[in-house]
Parts: structure tokens; sequence; C-alpha cells
């Protein structure tokens, strides 16, 4: 056990893994965490904390994953390179590990000008391979990359995330292996809807033997509307909607399209299943926490390990 | 006289408001048939350099135009001299000739009737 | 070259409100050739600053100067004759003149007419591009030739991130992807082998980040 978190014991164990996500709130209120948190408890094996997602100020990764775990759920805490530089970001580590974060994933994060702040200066002293080298240097050589010394190694499973469907295809798995290099154990992927081309990436990274050197979560998205699908289509980079999933959430109803895109996204979860090298689901319902229970559960994956 | 529009400068644009112009218009050959190719079409967007600095500085980017016309239009040439005569004198002296206390010209036999 | 661009009229407008006899300065070099501090430059702010003046019944006086470059002391040594008897120089050169200009006239106020905005190439007739950062430590030669630092939205050196799509990165549209374009060169190049090579942190203390930079050359210092 290179962290001994919950996540790493699943997997080692041979289990089928399901994460979720929590994005923290936007103030000070810790209530807005804790009241997330019976829609989660006993249906994941650890729920992601987002680290200030689409450069939205809220409150910080670790102290929402602090709430989560005293509300017995294993926080898997999301790092940003955006905003810090190596000082901060390395203190945090090991403020994080020392506080009892077991999960680490490494991510350089969405440019600035989506947020609040456009003005912001964007930091990217290092990048989120960088990172995933360093924090993996500190874990397993008990070093700074000063050279020096740690006095107690931070103990975190150490995390990256993927996106198979961003541009130019060719690199992406490349990309993976230097994330796998660099110190990833597992990765979570970007929300699939696109699943041949999901299925081309996986095929392309078994050719590398990646699968057996890092465990896949494939990521996962209900949609709630035809709305919403069209929205992500057209507004977020890299998300790739084929028109056949859009064609049927538009077949039905409005009000039935959330029932639509919660049997949809479980139909889903059945077919990654079946794809070899694919170790886990990570299950982004967002603002719709509520929902996790019944897709983890119709997907055949309850109880949890 | 310049041979092409393409040769008037921001600064000789601007150089004529500070000599107490109230108005003033450039007028260039028709758009695309520049015999420099693109000289007038340079132009316009001198002039349009010229008005917005124009703005910025007090003295009202409506003062200077540009106009097209081919090189036989004489009666075209009139009609838009007079068009930018109404224009200015609409507009009034320029705030500089204001500050400076040029005498404003009596107006014309003609206008008078 | 280093790229500029005109500051707003008001705002320039406003730094010199209490002078009555300024200098604008320009300069040859780099600012000229962007069309932001040439002698035609100076020539139409001059213009346009007196009319804005006059009209408020405050006039200004104006003597209009191009120096051969500003970030050079024997040229800005040119205006040593003159300069005592201006009130303040509004200079149009990038940063570095218009703080060279204050260093060598430490009695008068030196005001930036110009803001600077990076270090670019002409894409084409007035289209300018940022192109360098000035790290102080060039890689281009592992990069293909373009530069991840100054290129990528996010200066990472092992990209391309998630949000690059169709060749354009995820801020707009309109800026193409830094990393796609290295791969590009890359693959044309046929230097694909050094893609998949961790490269360690970058050192910014030759950046910025170390702090105020300077060069000393020995074999031409006297």
């Amino acid at each position: 056990m290179k962290a001994g978190s919950n996540l790493e014991k699943v997997l080692a164990a041979g289990h089928f893994a399901v994460t979720a996500e929590c994005g923290p709130p936007r103030g000070a209120d810790p209530e807005q965490v804790r009241k997330k948190t019976p829609f989660l408890k006993g249906f994941i094996d650890a729920c992601n904390v987002t680290d200030n997602q689409t450069s939205v100020v809220r409150m910080s990764s670790l102290a929402g994953s602090m709430i989560l775990a005293e509300n017995g759920i294993e926080p898997l805490m999301q790092m940003v390179t955006r905003d810090r530089n190596r000082i901060a970001l390395q203190s945090d580590v090991l403020g994080a590990s020392a506080l009892g974060v077991r999960n680490l994933l490494c991510l350089s994060g969405d440019h600035q000008t989506f947020g609040d702040d456009p003005e912001a200066k964007n930091v990217h002293d290092i990048d989120s391979i960088q990172l995933l080298d360093l924090v993996r240097m500190m874990r397993d050589e008990g070093k700074f990359p000063s050279g020096k010394e740690l006095k107690g190694a931070p103990k975190l499973f150490l995390g990256c995330a993927v996106n198979p469907f961003a541009d130019p295809y060719d690199i992406r798995v490349p990309r993976l292996a230097l994330k796998v290099a660099a110190g990833a154990d597992f990765v979570q992927t970007q929300c699939i809807y696109n699943i041949d081309k999901f299925e081309r990436y996986m095929a392309d990274l078994r050719q590398r033997g990646l699968h057996e050197k890092v465990a896949v979560l494939a990521g996962v998205t209900p949609l709630k509307s035809a709305g919403m699908a069209k929205f992500m289509k057209r507004n977020v980079a890299g998300m790739d909607i084929p028109d056949e999933v859009i064609k049927r959430i538009s077949s039905v109803g409005k009000k039935e399209q959330p029932q639509l895109g919660i049997d949809m996204c479980i139909e889903l979860i059945e077919r990654l299943k079946g794809v070899e090298g694919v170790r886990g689901v990570h299950v982004m319902a967002i603002e719709w926490e509520e929902k996790v229970e019944e897709i983890v559960s119709k997907a055949g994956l309850l109880p949890r390990p | 006289m310049v041979p092409c529009t393409g040769r008037v400068e921001e600064v000789v644009m601007m150089k004529a408001f500070e000599n107490g112009a109230d108005g003033v218009m450039v007028v260039g050959c028709l758009e695309g048939d520049c015999h420099f190719l693109e000289g007038n079409l340079r132009a316009r967007r001198r002039v349009e350099r010229v008005a917005a600095l124009l703005t910025d500085a007090g003295i009202g980017g409506e003062r200077i135009r540009m106009f097209n016309l081919s090189a036989g239009e004489g009666s075209k040439f009139a009609a838009y001299a007079e068009e930018m005569d109404q224009h200015i004198k609409k507009l009034g002296p320029s705030p500089i000739n204001i500050v400076r206390g040029t005498p404003q010209p009596v107006a014309s036999q003609g206008e008078r009737t | 070259m280093i790229v500029g661009n005109a500051k707003p009229l008001a705002e320039i407008l406003q730094m010199i409100e209490s002078h009555q006899k300024i200098i604008i300065a320009g300069c040859h070099g780099c600012v000229t050739v962007c069309r932001a501090g040439g002698e035609k430059e100076v020539q139409i702010l001059a213009s346009a600053l007196r009319l804005a003046r006059e009209a408020v019944k405050n006039p200004l006086e104006i003597r209009e100067v191009s120096l051969e470059r500003q970030c050079d002391p024997e040229y800005l040594e040119t205006m040593r004759p003159y300069a005592g008897d201006y009130q303040a120089v509004v200079s149009i050169g990038c940063g570095a003149g218009v703080q060279f200009l204050a260093e060598h006239f430490a009695a008068l106020p030196i005001y930036p007419g110009i803001n600077t905005n990076f270090i670019g190439v002409t894409e084409r007739q007035g289209e300018w591009a940022e192109r360098c950062q000035a790290c102080g430590d060039c890689m281009l030669h592992l990069t293909g030739g373009i530069c991840p630092i100054a290129r990528c939205s996010k200066s990472i050196l092992h990209g391309p991130c998630g949000g690059s799509v169709d060749g354009h990165c995820e801020i707009d549209k309109d800026v193409p992807c830094g990393w796609q374009l290295i791969i590009d060169r890359l693959r044309a190049l046929n230097m694909m082998d050094s893609y998949e090579k961790l490269r360690p942190m970058k050192s910014w203390r030759t950046s910025r980040d170390g702090g105020p930079r300077r060069i000393v050359r020995e074999d031409l210092t006297r």
C-alpha cells in the first residue's frame, strides 16, 4: 500500500471502484457540505472535492475534504497548479496528509478567464505532471525536490485526469503514459458520452500496457435535460456529446428527461464495466448528488466493499 | 493637392483643425477604383481613426468625413460639398474657434433669400 | 520587437493636467515598427493633446522629439540641452524607455504615453502577436521552435491540456493551442520521440521571479 486509502484498498482487492464528486460551497457555511453527505455515504469509495473548479472561488478543497471525512466519507482532494506555486503546493500536500487526506488528484485547473476573477495572476509554476512527480517523490523517497529530507512523508494515493476527447487525439495516450511515469496510481476521465471513441482510447491505452500500471476510473455525468446536453456540447471545451445522445434525451418530454438521463447513465456504466482496463467509475452528478445512490444501486455496484 | 487620398496622413487632418478648420472633408476615388490599389481604403481607416481622436480631444469626430466619387462627377462633388457645408454649419464652429474668438463668416447672399 | 499600443487620450490628458509646456518623446526602435511610438505617432499625439487643451482654454506647448533609441544613454542625452525648459515628458517609448528617461532626467516628471505589451512579431500588417516571455532559459530546441511558456495559456511543459480542441485554446477560439502547434512541428521534424520525456520543474530564477535581472559582459565592459 502506498497510502492506505480506502480507494487504494478497493482497487487493490480487485473491486470495481466508485467515486463521486462534491463541489465545495461558495461560502463559509460547512452545512452546505454536510447536507450532501447522506446522499453519498456508503454508496461510494471516495469523493472528489474540487479545487475552485472553473476558476470560481469556493471553500478550499482541503476544508471541504475535512468536512467530508468528519462525516464518514473518504475525501479525494483535488489540487490545481493554477493558483499556487511549488512552495504552497508542497506545504498543502503536507498539511492535507497530516490531517488524514489519503487521495490526491493533480490537475492544472481551468484557466482563470472562466471564473469570477479573470484579472488574477495565473501561477502555473509547475504543471500537473510535475506535481505528480513532486508528490510521488515526497511520498516514496521522503524528500523535498530540493533534496532535503522530510520529517514524515505524505501518504497520498495519487491520481490524474485525462480527457480522451480533446485534441490532438493521438497524443492522449502518450500523455497519460507521461502521467503514469510521473506517479499517477489512478486516472479519472472526462465525462464519457462518446463510448465508441472511449473504447478506441482504451484499446490504444491497453496496447501500451498502461491498464496494468494505472487504474482507469471512467467518468460519467447523468444528463438532467436535453438543454444541459446542448449547453455542454457548445460551451465546455473538449466535451464530446454525439448527436445520437442528444437525440435520445430529446426524444421524451421535459418532465421525463431527468429520469431518462439517469437510465442512460446506468446503461453506460453497464457497458463500461465490460471494457477491459476500466476499473471503476467516477460519477459526476453535478449538483445532483441525491441521484448517486440510484445510479450506483441500479448499476449493480452496491453494497460497496 | 495630393495625387491620392492614401497620401493624406492623420497628422495632416489633425493640423487642419489646429489651423482653425471647423470641418474637414476627405474626397477620394470610388472604392475599388484606386489607381494605387487601396489608397482610398487606407484613407477611410485614417479618417475613422482621426474622428475617434477628435472625439477624445473634445473637438467632435463628426467634423471629419470621407466622400468617394470619380473624377468626372463634378456635380456630385458640388452636392457633397454642399452636404458637408450644411452639416458643419449645423454643428457650428469648432470648440477651438470658439475659444479663439474667430469671427464667423457672414452667411452668403444665396442663403439669405 | 517590443510591442506597445497607445494609451487612451483621456488618461494622458489627466497625467499632464498641471503642465503647460511638455516634451513628447518618441523612439525610433521597436515602437516605431509597431506604430505606437514613432515620429508619426509623436505628431498625432501632440496635435490631439494641443486641440484638447486649447478647447478647454488651457493651451499646451509641446516640443515633438523622436530619439534614435530611448534605451541607450547617448540618445537620451541629446535631450539634455533643452529638457530643462519643459515641465514634463510624455514618452511613447516602451516601459524601458520611460524609465531610462526618468533615471536620466531626475528633475523632470516622465509619463508613459503607451502601454508596453509584449515581445512579439508582426503577423500581418496591423496585427502583432506575442512570442517570447523572456524567461531567461530558452528551451525552444526541445519544443520545435515554439515556446510553451509564451504560447500556452497555462505555460505547461507537458501539453496539451484537456482544453485543446480543433487546434485552439480553451480560453478563446481565436487563440491557437500552443501545444498543438508544438506537436505539429515536432511531428513534421520527426522529433516526437522526445515528447514522452518528463521535464523537470522549470527554474524561474532566470525569469522575473528571480528579481530584476542584469547581464554583465566582462569582455565588453570598460
